[in-house]
């Protein structure tokens, strides 16, 4: 018999609201980053992360409050790198990936007092998080929400068709951009919950699971959000039971949804 | 008159070798305007200068007297067939109504009653009425391709330019498909790109070979043996590097 009396600390109804908060947000943003395959820019916006929480550490910040400048800088960067300097996508993301990781390292190194727990931001730790920075994940979860919801149509017509939304007269620079921010603010909220190196599989495997199973953008939003929500807690709950890391359990039983659903979508699509 | 599309000594590309050099042509208003010439001679480029998406080096480019990104929203544009993926989760009238975008206003882009009307006019007009809740990835080849030219029109345009629509489905859908263009020139000045001679040679008003420069004659009369010549002017042009006559007849100018 599973023993529910854990639910009534504060810690673990922490760990619950971040993994709502962070499945509605990846089972939104992750959505566009699948469909538009965006996962190689999004694994080197999550790793550039760590640069910012180097620099947090550095000058006294909050490190979360670091990776959020940081890798809206470096997603806005990348973007308009490749557009207006004709950069090749991929060079631009080992770049990020690699430098932003190396600079973390260098900041922390010379950063005054003991070295802060590296592990828990590389790989997260769902029972750890503070309470302002659920305060923090909800508020960055509203402001997406907000966004998608205006914006649907138009990130829907940018996804699908890049230049026919131009042809269209649609902004798809200044969109493009604003989803490469939401991806960054995505992935700071998820870097507490996974950490930095897990991200980008929760930010794809729940929406790719998802993909098999639905015909529309809205439903597949849906759809990976349940799922999100579904691996997260699961794998909280089994990472309790178990005493083994957090993180890595909500990773590991996401792919094995992805790796089991394959079979069956494909049984349904004939 | 003033033509539907006129492009004028439009040049792209570095001043060495450049993609478009010089080039010239004007599109009339019913005409069915056929643009040919071998891979990586400036057809799509050109298109896309036409279209707005690309900046012309030098030149100008007037739909109907505006300028390419004014124009748009008389343009419907057919892209090449495999621009984008088919198995984003979109259905097929979804898809034709972002063809209205460009009549959508605000931040919300909202679809108003007249876009769905007009949406459902062309999903009647082009036989997909049945297929409008299906995703791409479950259409066959030629109803996908319906569904690219339905996202076009949907927009009610007086201008309608396609690249290579033919290109990767088998003939006798290329045949129904040229079918369908032949009942839309007679509402709207039709300007494509192909390789497919054979099956555009009984559709098309004018023919120009685009292979760096352009040429044509404007003609309305297509032969056999003028397509022949066309045909071949590809080979011709990489073996000699020269413009050469397209037609057997010189009656009008060329275009360089």
């Amino acid at each position: 018999m599973i023993d529910l009396g854990i639910l009534e600390y504060g810690f673990f109804q922490n760990a619950l609201l971040a993994g709502l908060f962070a499945s509605i947000s990846c089972g939104i943003i992750g959505s566009y980053v699948v469909v538009r395959r965006m996962v190689s820019i999004s694994g080197g916006i999550s790793h550039a992360a760590f640069g910012g929480v180097g620099l947090g550490y550095l000058f006294g910040l909050d490190p979360l409050a670091g990776a959020f400048g940081f890798t809206t800088v470096i997603a806005l960067g990348i973007g308009i790198l490749k557009e207006k300097a004709g950069q090749n996508l991929d060079t631009l993301v080992a770049a990020v990936w690699a430098s932003g990781m190396a600079l973390g390292i260098i900041c922390i190194s010379l950063a005054p007092g003991y070295a802060p727990d590296l592990f828990s931001y590389l790989f997260g730790n769902i029972l750890l998080v503070p309470g302002q920075d659920i305060l923090l994940m909800a508020v960055l979860c509203a402001i997406i929400l907000a966004v998608v919801a205006i914006l649907y149509t138009q990130l829907q017509a940018v996804t699908f068709d890049e230049e026919y939304a131009r042809v269209m007269n649609l902004p798809v620079t200044r969109l493009s951009l604003l989803l490469l921010v939401l991806v960054a603010v995505t992935v700071v909220m998820l870097i507490r919950v996974v950490g930095i190196i897990l991200v980008i599989a929760l930010l794809t495997l729940p929406a790719a699971t998802a993909r098999g199973f639905t015909k529309r953008l809205h439903t597949m939003m849906a759809a990976s959000v349940c799922l999100g929500l579904l691996f997260s807690i699961g794998g909280l709950l089994l990472s309790y039971l178990l005493d083994i890391p957090s993180g890595a359990t909500i990773i590991l039983l996401a792919t094995a949804g992805y790796v089991i659903s394959l079979p069956i979508t494909r049984a349904a699509r004939g | 008159m003033i033509p539907a599309i006129e492009v004028r000594d439009v040049s792209f590309g570095q001043d060495g070798s450049p993609i478009l050099d010089s080039v010239s042509l004007s599109v009339m208003e019913q005409d069915m305007y056929a643009l040919i010439g071998p891979n990586g001679g400036g057809k799509t480029t050109l298109l896309k200068i036409i279209l707005g998406l690309l900046p012309a080096r030098s030149g100008t480019v007037r739909i109907y007297g505006k300028s390419p990104g004014e124009g748009r929203q008389i343009v419907g544009y057919v892209p090449q067939f495999r621009t984008f993926d088919f198995r984003y989760p979109i259905t097929v009238k979804e898809m034709v109504l972002s063809g209205r975008l460009s009549h959508t206003r605000g931040m919300l882009r909202r679809y108003r009653e007249e876009d769905h009307a007009a949406v459902r006019k062309v999903l009647e007009r082009l036989d997909l009425s049945g297929l409008a809740g299906r995703t791409l990835s479950h259409l066959s080849g030629g109803e996908q391709q319906r569904a690219i030219l339905a996202r076009a029109l949907a927009g009610n345009p007086r201008v309608l330019i396609l690249d290579e629509p033919t290109v990767y489905v088998d003939t006798p859908t290329a045949f129904q498909f040229f079918d369908i263009l032949d009942e839309l020139k007679r509402s709207m000045t039709i300007l494509l790109v192909s390789h497919d001679i054979g099956v555009i040679s009984r559709h098309v008003t004018k023919v120009a070979c685009l292979n760096h420069t352009l040429h044509t004659h404007n003609t309305p009369e297509i032969t056999e043996d003028m397509i022949a010549a066309t045909y071949h002017c590809p080979v011709d042009l990489i073996a000699h590097g020269l413009p050469h006559r397209v037609f057997d007849d010189h009656g009008g100018e060329e275009g360089q």
